[in-house]
């Protein structure tokens, strides 16, 4: 396709045709009709100035005769720029007037005529040879014909000047319409072309590239802008992705090869029956511990592809608080920590009510893990956490306190991620997958999940708007 | 108790028929949805297990034509897809149980007994009695001997399903499902202490224990005496 051809097949330059057509015909239609109007103007002025003049010169006659008309008239026709005037006998001999070579038969019928002419005081031109006029011949008493008329020639040039004007006119209108066009719709062809060109570099694989935006905030850029959020959104969940396959091939393969070792070397060596059932099930404990971490995994690429949105449905964060505060009140308190839910008005959200109820229970598996037990001896004060579900705003917080360890900042947003375990819980039972699937959790509600410091010890908090998740506005 | 697995991949149904037998049950297979269907209206099973997805004829419409069919016999469905949606698509089906794929042999084995056994008048009794133990489910009062005990009320609801269940074994995943109506993997086995909070209240003091610990499986209430 030859880059003119791409032009003229613009959405934008169809659209210019269209209305340049409209314009021009509009145009062609007003000044057709001015010209029109002018011309019908002009004529009337024409036969009112002729009848005042035959009105006037008919009271001559009637007051001083044919004389006393011979002499207005000869006065009259004399004045610069005066009206055509003819006075003839009946015979058609010329008694006074300033025109001559008339048309054949106008003196003969009384009435409206238009007739070519000379006038008497200019002489014969070859290249102008008639002008026209628009007369009047009026029957006297007596058998005298006067004949009284306006030269046309001024009503012509003016219809022709406003006629040419029309012309020129459209003509300008086509041509600079066409240019604008073309010049529009190649300022929008180089934009088109240049997202063109971004997105045919993004499909084939550089995911980092994003639309230019020009900053004009017009429609292209406002499309433009979108179009870079999904393109960011799409290179996180890539990015999700690849480090889920990396993580998954470290995290899956680590316990899959102990388990392969543990059952090789029962083989080799296990000699009794109780050796081989020893073996057999810390198989199935590994195995199980597996299933653990695929199934956390699934939940998690669940919530962020947004399957879980279709099950939201009302309920109390409150109630949730409650209840998970309830299911692990007994197990801190075994571990010598203090569990408590500030949770006594409703907070009424819309959301997947197993889910978040599953990521509070992370954040407060958590907690319990790593909450410092109560040693009296060493004279420790009892672990303390506190589950509260909180009212802010168009927000519902639940938030989990406790007075551990706590996490350094650095490394707060790093344990959200799949896997992380920090150095020092690397001795503590679990998946490493806790803290992420409660922030994919979160996400999927249009919330968040934010760990702070509780001074001492960490705050998780998430934050999960009332409504559910709310579409992004365009 | 007479089983019907329905059941396409050929290893998993033969484990399943063989490991039914060794613990007393009499076990089939059909391998596909159309074939389980026929034998399902045919044979008056006891329970039937039910893959999801099955040649022919998928789980669920075996069962949802069972039920048309006015076939009552409970159904557990085995599923590999294990999500929530997929759990209440199942439930709605028909289906009385769901276990997602992979399971454990003793946890599909203990929901299979509780299922034979629900359709007993357990569940409309007022009062639940194991041993000397009582449970009255309209005044929330609980004793053992002349003695009583005061639970919270978590504490009530499970040890309610506990006796309703009375001689079989409950593994932590079903109480997890029914007491706390959660079926997430909480990590951590939390049922572990609420189970011995329950039973430092019930057997206490008491020479003979009546809440069992089922090794490598979950729970089961009994009276000592059996």
């Amino acid at each position: 396709m030859t880059a003119l051809g791409k032009l003229f097949r613009t959405t934008t330059f169809k659209l210019t045709l269209v209305y340049l057509t409209v314009f021009a015909l509009f145009a062609a239609f007003l000044l057709g009709y001015f010209a029109l109007n002018t011309r019908r103007l002009i004529t009337e002025q024409i036969t009112d100035t002729v009848n005042a003049e035959i009105t006037g010169l008919s009271e001559q006659y009637r007051q001083g005769g044919i004389r006393r008309l011979v002499i207005v008239v000869d006065e009259r026709a004399r004045r610069p720029g005066s009206s055509l005037y003819l006075v003839t006998t009946f015979s058609g001999e010329a008694l006074a007037g300033n025109v001559t070579a008339l048309q054949p038969g106008t003196l003969d019928t009384p009435g409206w005529a238009e007739s070519s002419y000379r006038r008497l005081d200019e002489a014969e031109d070859k290249d102008h040879p008639d002008h026209h006029a628009l007369v009047r011949v009026f029957q006297l008493p007596g058998g005298f014909r006067m004949l009284v008329g306006r030269d046309l020639d001024e009503r012509e040039r003016l219809y022709h000047i406003v006629l040419d004007a029309g012309r020129w006119s459209v003509a300008i209108v086509i041509i600079l319409g066409l240019a604008g066009g073309l010049f529009v719709t190649r300022r929008v062809l180089r934009r088109v072309d240049a997202m063109t060109e971004t997105s045919r570099s993004i499909m084939a694989g550089d995911l980092g590239e994003r639309l230019p935006v020009a900053g004009t905030g017009d429609e292209l850029d406002r499309l433009a802008i979108n179009l870079n959020l999904m393109l960011e959104r799409i290179e996180a969940l890539m990015h999700g992705l690849k480090e889920v396959s990396d993580n998954i091939a470290h995290d899956l393969k680590t316990p899959l090869t102990r388990l392969r070792n543990r059952t090789e070397q029962a083989l080799r060596t296990a000699s009794s029956e109780a050796e081989f059932r020893a073996a057999l099930e810390g198989t199935i404990e590994e195995s199980d511990g597996l299933i653990r971490t695929f199934n956390a995994l699934l939940m998690i690429a669940r919530a962020e592809s947004g399957q879980a949105r279709d099950d939201m449905v009302d309920f109390d964060a409150a109630e949730i608080a409650n209840d998970v505060g309830e299911l692990y009140e007994p197990l801190a308190d075994q571990k010598g920590i203090v569990l408590t839910v500030d949770a006594g008005t409703p907070a009424p959200i819309k959301g997947n009510r197993e889910l978040v109820s599953q990521a509070l229970a992370n954040l407060v598996d958590n907690a319990i893990k790593y909450a410092e037990p109560a040693d009296r001896a060493a004279g420790v004060a009892p672990g303390e956490i506190l589950v509260k579900a909180v009212n802010e705003g168009d927000r519902v917080l639940l938030i989990v306190a406790d007075n551990g360890p706590g996490i350094p900042e650095a490394d707060r947003a790093r344990v959200l991620e799949r896997f992380v375990r920090l150095e020092q819980s690397r001795s503590q039972p679990g998946s490493g997958l806790g803290l992420s699937l409660a922030a994919a959790v979160a996400r999927l509600h249009g919330g968040e999940l934010t760990l702070a410091d509780n001074g001492p010890g960490l705050k998780g908090i998430i934050a999960l708007p009332r409504g559910g998740p709310v579409q992004i506005a365009g | 108790m007479r089983l019907l697995i329905i059941e396409d991949d050929r290893d998993a149904a033969d484990y399943l028929v063989k490991a039914f037998r060794e613990v007393g049950h009499v076990a089939e297979a059909a391998h596909d949805g159309e074939d389980g269907l026929a034998r399902a209206l045919d044979t008056p099973y006891d329970v039937l297990v039910v893959d999801r997805m099955l040649p022919k004829l998928d789980g669920l419409t075996v069962i949802g034509t069972l039920r048309a069919k006015g076939i009552e016999t409970p159904a557990l469905i085995l599923s590999a897809l294990g999500q929530v949606d997929d759990r209440v698509k199942g439930l709605r089906a028909g289906g009385d149980d769901y276990l997602p794929k992979p399971y454990s042999f003793s946890e599909l084995l203990a929901r299979i007994e509780v299922l034979a056994r629900r359709r007993g008048a357990r569940q409309e009794e007022t009062e639940l009695r194991v041993g000397n133990l009582h449970l009255d489910r309209l005044s929330h009062m609980v004793r053992r001997g002349e003695e009583e005990i005061t639970l919270q009320p978590r504490e009530f609801r499970l040890l309610e399903y506990l006796m309703q269940h009375a001689g079989q074994v409950v593994t932590r995943t079903m109480l997890l499902e029914n007491v706390w109506d959660y079926h997430f993997d909480p990590q951590t086995n939390v049922i572990d202490v609420h189970i011995s909070r329950l039973r430092s209240k019930i057997d206490k003091g008491f020479s003979q224990p009546l809440l069992h610990t089922i090794r490598g499986t979950g729970y089961m209430i009994r009276d000592g005496a059996r």
